[in-house]
């Protein structure tokens, strides 16, 4: 598999990463040695080897169905760079 | 055995400019699932919240916050999963699907693309007694909520409420199994009753607890069976989906205007473009959101932050043990035990709350008696007013001490009527009522045969008619229980009347 410029640009956009056009070809090069070693590691025969989740033999860790946060509006807003009536204000966004 | 024999409906027909179509619709339902406090974070899913009271930095997406999951949620998802009688997986695992909207505040969705916690199962969708549809689940999986957006607070802005960011969403596949948009609301319609009977979905559609996407597609008459033998999809339309419905109304209306467009564009010779669309309920329209498309793109991946899921069967078998009676369990046992009709038996368990009021009046009673007072007056008293049962004057106790008064010949029906109107209206003990108003009914034939021989001495003309035609014999029954007050039993009645007119 290999990564052309236009690849990287779409990436990009849909991770709302602005990038400069001359310096896509870098990126998509970058892209590549970095599937290259994926490509690598998928030399390696894994039938019927469980994928590790994690390298401590760990339960997924569970709550009890309790409300234990929230109301803390302020604390919430407190980073928006609008906010209004308790709401975030952010540029219209209409379907 | 319980269960009722069916027989599949017959798939709707559209008859396009050329020639006829047919319908295939698969749902996605949403529904909300009915814990305390949210999927992954320990703020409440309370509706209606003053706005951003109910986020905890999880749900706000704030850097280093790490998510723990709810096991309520788990526990009423498998609940869902078993009442659907569907495969529950021990191990399931969540993934983020990644895409970009104010509302998500983490940029991406935690969701279970690969391995969902409900795997196969199925629902059976009444149509009419003695037709429904089988539908098959494809899976449920658990996932979050999205925020709340705002557009018409203020011209320029948009307000972003994450009050429901996180909040623990069931997400329910069905197969294209649906023939029909009766049969596509009746189908969520289904999903409701039995989450609601479950209590792991309160089903709100106004509040957004439950929303449908809707896949339609249609296929000429026969490729939809070349489909069933095969279940190879390329017999079936291109399918659009139609985004986030939440009006078993819109839903109906949304699949029959969707599908002539369908029909319009094929015999025109176009070809249908797999795409999102929307119903626009105003317009009486679907239209593309071109917008969604480029955002298709999600890019899952396992999600970093939680391990897999792994639960124990010990804990699926406790959940099964407790499961309640589910609807058509209940329905069929009603016609059953009570000897009613399937339609009876259909209305008193269209709710739960129904279906335990039902029960409780006639416990020790009359089943078929209750059935008819609780579907005819009750329920017609209380559409009157707009009230649910749960806000019904008259309590179970009250109606079945209504019923007892009748079976033991106490009061007529037509009496019976008259008393369900004062407990509705002015409430108390329905036997104290009868004997305080001397609402009693006249069983002493002495007093009958008295009034029945005046209204004979009295009307002399009417007693020759009624020789000739003995049908007249009933207009002496409506003035002795005139005279009565309506309190004559109507059976002895007739009796004596007959015997005095010598007829």
């Amino acid at each position: 598999m290999s990564i052309d410029t236009e690849t990287a640009a779409r990436v990009a956009k849909l991770a709302r990463i602005k990038v400069e056009p001359a310096d896509l070809p870098a990126l998509a090069s970058e892209f590549n040695t970095i599937l290259g070693f994926i490509e690598q590691l998928n030399e390696v025969d894994v039938e019927g080897v469980e994928p590790m989740t994690g390298v401590t033999p760990m339960r997924l860790k569970r709550r009890e169905d309790v409300v234990t946060d929230g109301n803390q509006q302020k604390a919430v807003l407190a980073n928006a760079p609008d906010a209004r009536e308790g709401f975030f204000a952010v540029p219209k966004v209409v379907e | 055995m319980l269960d009722l024999t069916y027989e599949a409906p017959k798939p709707k027909v559209i008859q396009g400019a050329k020639h006829d179509w047919e319908l295939v619709i698969g749902l996605e339902v949403h529904a909300q699932v009915a814990s305390r406090a949210k999927l992954f974070s320990g703020a409440s899913t309370q509706f209606g919240a003053e706005p951003n009271s109910n986020v905890a930095f999880v749900d706000a997406g704030m850097p280093g916050m790490l998510p723990v999951i709810n096991e309520g949620c788990v526990a009423l998802a498998v609940k869902t999963g078993l009442g659907l009688k569907a495969k529950i997986n021990l191990v399931s695992a969540f993934d983020r699907k990644n895409y970009f909207y104010p509302d998500l505040p983490q940029g991406y969705q935690i969701s279970q693309l690969y391995h969902p916690i409900v795997g196969e199962g199925e629902v059976l969708v009444d149509m009419a007694p003695g037709i429904a549809r089988l539908v098959r689940i494809e899976r449920i999986h658990l996932e979050q909520d999205a925020g709340k957006s705002i557009h018409d607070m203020d011209p320029n802005m948009s307000f972003v409420d994450l009050n429901r960011t996180g909040v623990a969403l069931m997400e329910i596949v069905s197969r294209p199994d649906i023939r029909g948009p009766e049969e596509a609301a009746a189908y969520v319609g289904k999903l409701r009753q039995i989450m609601r009977y479950l209590g792991t979905c309160d089903g709100n559609m106004q509040n957004g607890n439950l929303r449908a996407d809707v896949n339609v597609s249609v296929c000429r008459p026969g490729d939809y069976e070349k489909y069933q033998e095969t279940q190879d999809f390329s017999h079936l339309g291109t399918r659009c989906e139609i985004k986030n419905m939440n009006s078993m109304r819109f839903i109906q209306q949304a699949i029959e205007v969707e599908a002539r467009r369908q029909i319009a564009i094929l015999e025109d010779g176009g070809t249908v473009v797999q795409e999102t669309r929307l119903y626009d309920p105003d317009k009486g329209e679907t239209r593309s959101m071109r917008s969604k498309e480029e955002a298709h793109d999600y890019r899952y991946f396992p999600c970093p932050d939680l391990l897999p899921l792994e639960i124990e069967q010990d804990f699926v078998d406790g959940i099964a043990a407790g499961l309640p009676e589910l609807p058509d369990e209940k329905k069929a046992r009603f016609v059953l035990d009570y000897g009613m009709t399937e339609y009876d038996a259909g209305v008193l368990t269209a709710d739960v709350e129904n279906a335990v009021y039902f029960e409780e009046v006639a416990r020790g009673r009359d089943g078929k008696l209750a059935a008819n007072w609780v579907i005819n007056e009750l329920f017609g008293r209380l559409k009157k007013d707009e009230k649910t049962i749960g806000e019904s004057p008259v309590s179970p106790q009250q109606l079945g001490g209504i019923i007892e008064l009748i079976g033991k010949g106490d009061i007529s029906g037509k009496i019976a009527k008259d008393l369900f109107e004062i407990v509705y209206v002015e409430g108390g003990d329905p036997a104290e009522i009868v004997e305080s108003r001397g609402m009693r009914q006249v069983t002493d034939t002495g007093a009958i045969e008295a009034a029945v021989d005046q209204i004979i001495a009295d009307n002399p003309a009417q007693v020759e008619k009624a020789k000739v035609n003995p049908k007249l014999a009933g207009w002496f029954v409506g003035q002795v229980m005139k005279a009565t007050g309506g309190k004559a039993n109507p059976a002895a009645v007739n009796q004596i009347v007959a015997a005095k007119l010598g007829l």
